[in-house]
């Protein structure tokens, strides 16, 4: 495996170019940033949604199994935010 | 939501609205690409007038919002724009010269939820050829980039490139540096509206643009990440035609400062079409019904060699405005691209744009300034519609 950036106990926060809401035209979640947007479908929105400067990866994944339960979402988790972080949109605090 | 058995079918929302919202402006560029008869257009749209279009295209799916005109500045509304963009949910970029941003409008837009600044380097006197060591300029840029910095704007600076000032590259590289952007938008012309009347003037020669992007290139080697660097080549450099607003009434909205809604900046000089108001019509309808933004959608439009290219899906043909401009026919294909039967239009202007003199001989360089729009006005320019 590749070295990770992002650890569990690592607190995101989205680069301040960015901008994460819900857009209804889209029917999902998105990044917005200037002359710009990134779709956010499914997971990864559920996943960004609690990308806020103060919850751990850990606490988000804690927060992901709870709102779907059954589900090892640990892996989901981490390799989104190291694709996010890789492209830019947050980095760890 | 859409109409069953009309085009509309295959329409996508809009994406990005472009508020026009004044245009005036304390500026003169000789290269603006506001319409050349400004100054016939109708009174400008009323705040509430552009709280509800922004409002309607929001509803309609749009998320993306820039605000430009002329100078935003001019408007002493642009505050409660800025705040109500915000509530309705929009990304919202202000396009400015920088003139006449002062501290205290910066915290109110902040305030307001203002997303980005992108910042215009503009030539500020008449002086072409001093403009870059002009104090009072640089001081001015210096001051604003500053404040910029200061709200925790991301700062993207732009600057246009042509003939008279591609030369000085490096200074303009440095001088970004020294303001400590993160983007630099290196523009190069195009050619439209009062560009489009000083091309002869403005256009470079190929070997201007060669040692500009050579030390563009070695700028970026030595900055690194730190500042992103763009330069964008003038398409008449080009062998394929660039895909004009990623086609016809595909994402962009324009609104103009009187209300005239338009697929895109410059579509308001195209014959026989008529392009709605927002002052007559909502958004909904202009984007989906009207003739003006149905009519170069898809492809049954296009002529040869558009129509059985299979380029046609990325290029969408080029830009109509410059088809019609350079070829008397918005349908032909952008005469940019090697395989039009017009290509030449392009080529005999870069050839004779390689001389080395400048050729201010022609004609003198025109200024955007309100005299110059009048004169333009007048006679024979059966094209433009008489707004209002």
């Amino acid at each position: 495996m590749n070295e990770r950036r992002i650890a569990p106990d690592a607190v995101c926060v989205l680069e301040r170019q960015y901008r994460f809401q819900w857009e209804p035209a889209q029917e999902s979640f998105v990044l917005l940033y200037p002359e710009g947007m990134i779709k956010l479908p499914g997971s990864s929105g559920e996943i960004m949604k609690r990308v806020d400067g103060a919850t751990t990866v850990a606490d988000i994944v804690r927060s992901l199994e709870q709102a779907f339960p059954g589900v090892d979402l640990r892996q989901d988790v981490l390799d989104f935010l190291e694709v996010a972080y890789a492209k830019g949109w947050i980095r760890s605090k | 939501m859409q109409k069953v058995g009309s085009e509309a079918n295959s329409v996508k929302p809009p994406h990005w609205v472009n508020a026009e919202i004044t245009f005036r402006c304390p500026l003169h560029c000789v290269y603006c690409y506001n319409p050349v008869d400004y100054t016939r257009s109708g009174p400008e749209l009323t705040t509430d007038e552009w709280l509800r279009v922004l409002r309607q295209a929001r509803e309609v799916g749009a998320v993306q919002l820039g605000i430009s005109g002329g100078e935003p500045l001019m408007r002493d509304d642009l505050e409660i724009m800025i705040a109500e963009a915000r509530r309705m949910g929009y990304f919202t970029t202000l396009l400015t010269s920088g003139v006449g941003l002062t501290e205290k409008r910066i915290a109110a837009f902040k305030e307001g939820g203002l997303d980005a600044i992108q910042l215009s380097f503009q030539d500020s006197t008449r002086e072409l050829n001093d403009f870059l060591s002009s104090t009072r300029t640089f001081e001015l840029k210096s001051k604003v980039a500053k404040l910029v910095k200061q709200y925790d704007y991301p700062m993207v600076l732009n600057v246009v490139l042509h003939r008279l000032n591609i030369d000085h590259i490096q200074a303009i590289l440095d001088m970004a540096e020294a303001m400590g952007v993160e983007q630099l938008e290196l523009a190069n012309t195009q050619y439209y509206a009062w560009a489009m009347l000083n091309r002869d003037q403005l256009l470079p020669t190929r070997e201007q643009l060669r040692r500009a992007e050579e030390i563009t290139n070695q700028f970026r080697a030595r900055v690194g990440n730190k500042i992103k660097a763009y330069f964008v080549v003038p398409d008449y450099y080009e062998t394929r035609p660039k895909a004009c607003m990623f086609g016809w009434g595909s994402v962009f909205l324009n609104v103009a400062a009187d209300g005239v809604a338009l697929p895109c900046h410059e579509a308001r000089m195209l014959p026989g079409l008529t392009f709605p108001n927002v002052r007559e019509h909502d958004v909904r309808w202009i984007w989906y019904e009207s003739a003006g933004f149905n009519a170069y959608r898809g492809d049954a439009w296009m002529n040869e060699p558009c129509r059985s290219c299979p380029e046609k899906s990325k290029d969408f043909g080029g830009c109509r405005c410059q088809a019609y401009m350079l070829t008397g026919d918005a349908t032909n294909t952008d005469p940019v691209c090697d395989l039009s039967p017009n290509h030449h239009l392009i080529t005999d202007v870069v050839e004779k744009a390689q001389s080395p003199e400048q050729p201010v001989k022609v004609h003198p360089i025109v200024f955007r300034d309100d005299k110059n729009s009048r004169k333009l006005s007048e006679p024979n320019r059966p094209e433009t519609a008489p707004a209002g």
